[in-house]
């Protein structure tokens, strides 16, 4: 009747049946979470490489331009969120009112390794899609030690009609690299979390690329049709609905 | 009213009491970034030997957040029981601690004293004690509540067993139960956060876990961590609601971002008690807090985060909760540093809801975007498990895979259960006695995972 406990491994992606020594993990299992939190560590201290990331989104076709909040360093960037949401000075006046339809902000936020990794295979399967509904979207601009908020502000220099910020999610210990996706229409300093439309997670063993594409071309069409994100604009489609934010 | 004191030949001044409680709070990223930390730490001091000199009383005729405009400042000054505090209405805040740190202050003397004590004067004592301090005043406290066991009893210590998953799916909530209570965990309650706040989902995983309670006919109560509004709906659907849970903060206006009110808590106590669900008593609340969440809704008023925290404790103890625990490590680096701060937040926290009624538990945890890591874990939990913590929590591995952070695991609490010779909860302990759960690597016939549809 002894059965392993081995087997609940077939449910969950939690770390179930690992074992004992005495009252503790037993040492691979314990190896295996200090290399886990080890990876996450590395990904939020991690540089974003701008003139590597700048020359593949420019092979996009996308003109790209690089900016950074008012956090001059990581450590003012984890205790400071207000800087992380503003402009730097010398940053904003290189960025020149285009009126695009959709900005696009690539910002590091809390995993600049998710950011490296998945930015333009991403847009390489939203980038048509977009075109598909009539919308070109661009141009890109790269953030550096920025929040989410800090498209608001890049969005209204440029006079966006809405932003769509990629960024690099807080990493866990079973994913150092999930891109989110944070899409805002009108964007301008003030707005809310609530006025945004969120896609999460997005990397191959998550979201993948294609199903966060097409989340992004039915969100932007459905924003642009209705001339609102948010709460009020969930995603309705019939199959499959928007991740929970991690 | 003005308060000051001179260190080095400075006068440091300090416009009112909520000023003072902020200069006089030992250093964390939160209040620094509302702009409300000392200065300098010779400022920190004078504050903190102002604060010392002040008398009890002052407490009682200077609220940190205006009467007219807060609700838990009506709630804190209505209730205060001047009978229950009258035998330190005589104590400034420095004598009070002393007085908490003698013989004098029995558990039985702590617990008459309770109705007496406001959150802000709870707050200011522990702003002058170190965590020695926290620990020796916090073990002499007694809390008890019941609903299908007995938590809180001295010499033992409860698990929250918290099998998430990030999909809700029942078979990975089933396995991650299963493997917990294999690891003794699960006494304080079997409670999941869900990973999409809606009624369904709450219900499917209300009707899972009470399947998985009644197939073992464990002695212990459930809970899905969903929004109170989401728990009434699932109430009125008849779903098995033996608990109803929720954030709550130590401002109006933080539980109003919250979507909650003092009256819609009360509402959801009622329509749980109607339940009847509880076979030892009725203690049907569960709520959590943390450090940090006024400021992180712009709701703090200019006061100081532990201060806040201790408000919200006076929310808690309006409802008779079973428990309520601290989410210390949760909110990020931004209102708790590192490790250190961390580790001196729960000790106050679990120290203010102690000396305030609660049945204090608190989630030993982390982000990875903090100056943490397992040793700092280690190091809160065995200095709570001191403290006389009524329970922590129990993720498998320590990695919570749906909510992406890292709490205390299953092993973890078996370890400082026996390294502090604690129990769980009596009839827990029996239960894992009949049922046979030991050290072997296998399942007990009694716990197939058959019966709980892991065939």
């Amino acid at each position: 009747m002894a059965e392993p406990l081995a087997r609940l491994r077939r449910f969950t992606t939690a770390r179930v049946a690992l074992g004992r020594a005495g009252n503790a993990l037993p040492t691979a299992a314990h190896l295996d979470f200090v290399e886990a939190h080890a990876m996450a560590r590395d990904a939020v201290h991690a540089t974003l490489d701008v003139d590597a990331l700048a020359a593949e989104l420019a092979a996009l076709g996308l003109p790209v331009t690089a900016v950074r909040s008012r956090a001059p360093d990581r450590h003012t960037y984890l205790v400071r969120p207000d800087l992380g949401r503003t402009l730097d000075a010398a940053a904003a006046a290189r960025l020149t009112r285009s009126d695009p339809a959709l900005a696009l902000v690539i910002a590091d936020g809390l995993s600049a390794t998710a950011v490296q990794r998945h930015t333009a295979p991403f847009l390489a399967e939203a980038l048509p899609r977009l075109a598909r509904i009539g919308v070109a979207a661009g141009p890109a601009v790269i953030a550096v030690q920025a929040r989410v908020a800090l498209g608001d502000a890049i969005g209204a220099r440029l006079g966006a009609e809405a932003v769509a910020v990629l960024i690099g999610e807080r990493p866990g210990l079973s994913a150092p690299d999930s891109l989110g996706l944070y899409l805002t229409w009108n964007p301008r300093p003030g707005r809310t979390d609530a006025e945004r439309n969120c896609i999460s997670n997005i990397r191959p063993a998550g979201q993948p690329y294609a199903a966060a594409a097409d989340t992004l071309a039915w969100l932007v069409g459905e924003m642009r049709r209705r001339r609102l994100t948010g709460v009020a604009l969930k995603d309705e489609r019939p199959t499959g609905a928007l991740p929970a934010p991690a | 009213m003005a308060y000051a004191h001179t260190v080095g030949g400075t006068r440091y001044v300090f416009p009112d009491l909520r000023t003072l409680l902020a200069r006089a709070s030992p250093f964390r990223s939160g209040d620094a970034l509302a702009g409300v930390a000392a200065a300098s730490a010779a400022e920190r001091i004078a504050a903190q030997r102002a604060l010392a000199d002040l008398p009890l009383r002052r407490f009682l005729d200077e609220a940190v957040i205006p009467y007219e405009i807060d609700d838990v400042t009506r709630l804190i000054l209505d209730a205060h029981d001047a009978s229950a505090f009258a035998p330190v209405a005589h104590l400034t805040v420095g004598q009070f601690r002393d007085w908490l740190l003698s013989d004098a202050a029995s558990s039985e003397a702590l617990a008459a004293l309770r109705p007496g004590l406001t959150p802000e004067m709870v707050a200011a004592v522990s702003k002058i004690m170190r965590i020695a301090d926290l620990i020796a005043v916090a073990a002499k406290c007694r809390v008890v509540t019941r609903f299908r066991n007995t938590i809180g009893l001295p010499g033992t210590l409860s698990v929250r067993l918290q099998p998430n998953d990030p999909a809700d799916d029942p078979r990975g909530v089933a396995a991650s139960t299963l493997d917990g209570l294999l690891l003794g965990a699960g006494d304080a309650v079997i409670g999941v956060n869900p990973a999409t706040d809606n009624v369904e989902t709450t219900i499917r995983l209300l009707d899972l876990l009470d399947m998985v309670r009644d197939r073992y006919a464990i002695p212990t109560q459930t809970c899905v961590l969903a929004h109170v509004t989401t728990t009434l709906a699932a109430i009125a659907r008849g779903a098995p609601v033996d608990l109803v849970f929720q954030s709550i903060g130590g401002t109006e206006a933080v539980n109003r971002s919250f979507g909650v009110s003092l009256a819609l808590l009360a509402e959801a106590r009622t329509a749980a008690l109607a339940l009847k669900r509880g076979t030892l008593g009725d203690n049907v609340m569960y709520f959590e807090t943390g450090q940090g969440s006024a400021l992180s809704a712009d709701a703090h008023h200019g006061v100081d985060q532990q201060t806040l925290e201790a408000r919200a404790y006076a929310v808690a103890r309006a409802f008779q909760p079973l428990l309520v625990n601290s989410v210390v490590g949760f909110i990020g680096p931004e209102y708790l540093y590192d490790g250190k701060q961390i580790i001196r937040a729960g000790l106050e926290d679990h120290l203010c809801g102690k000396l305030l009624g609660l049945p204090m538990g608190v989630d030993v945890c982390y982000t990875n975007h903090a100056e943490a890591d397992q040793d700092d874990m280690d190091a809160l939990l065995t200095l709570l498990g001191v403290a006389g913590v009524t329970y922590v929590m129990g993720v498998p591995g320590a990695d919570d895979v749906m909510l992406n952070y890292q709490s205390t695991s299953f092993h973890d609490a078996l370890a400082v259960r026996a390294a502090l010779g604690k129990s769980p909860a009596p009839e827990f302990a029996a239960w894992l006695e009949r049922m046979g759960i030991g050290t072997e690597a296998t399942f007990p016939p009694t716990l197939s995972p058959a019966l709980i549809g892991l065939g």
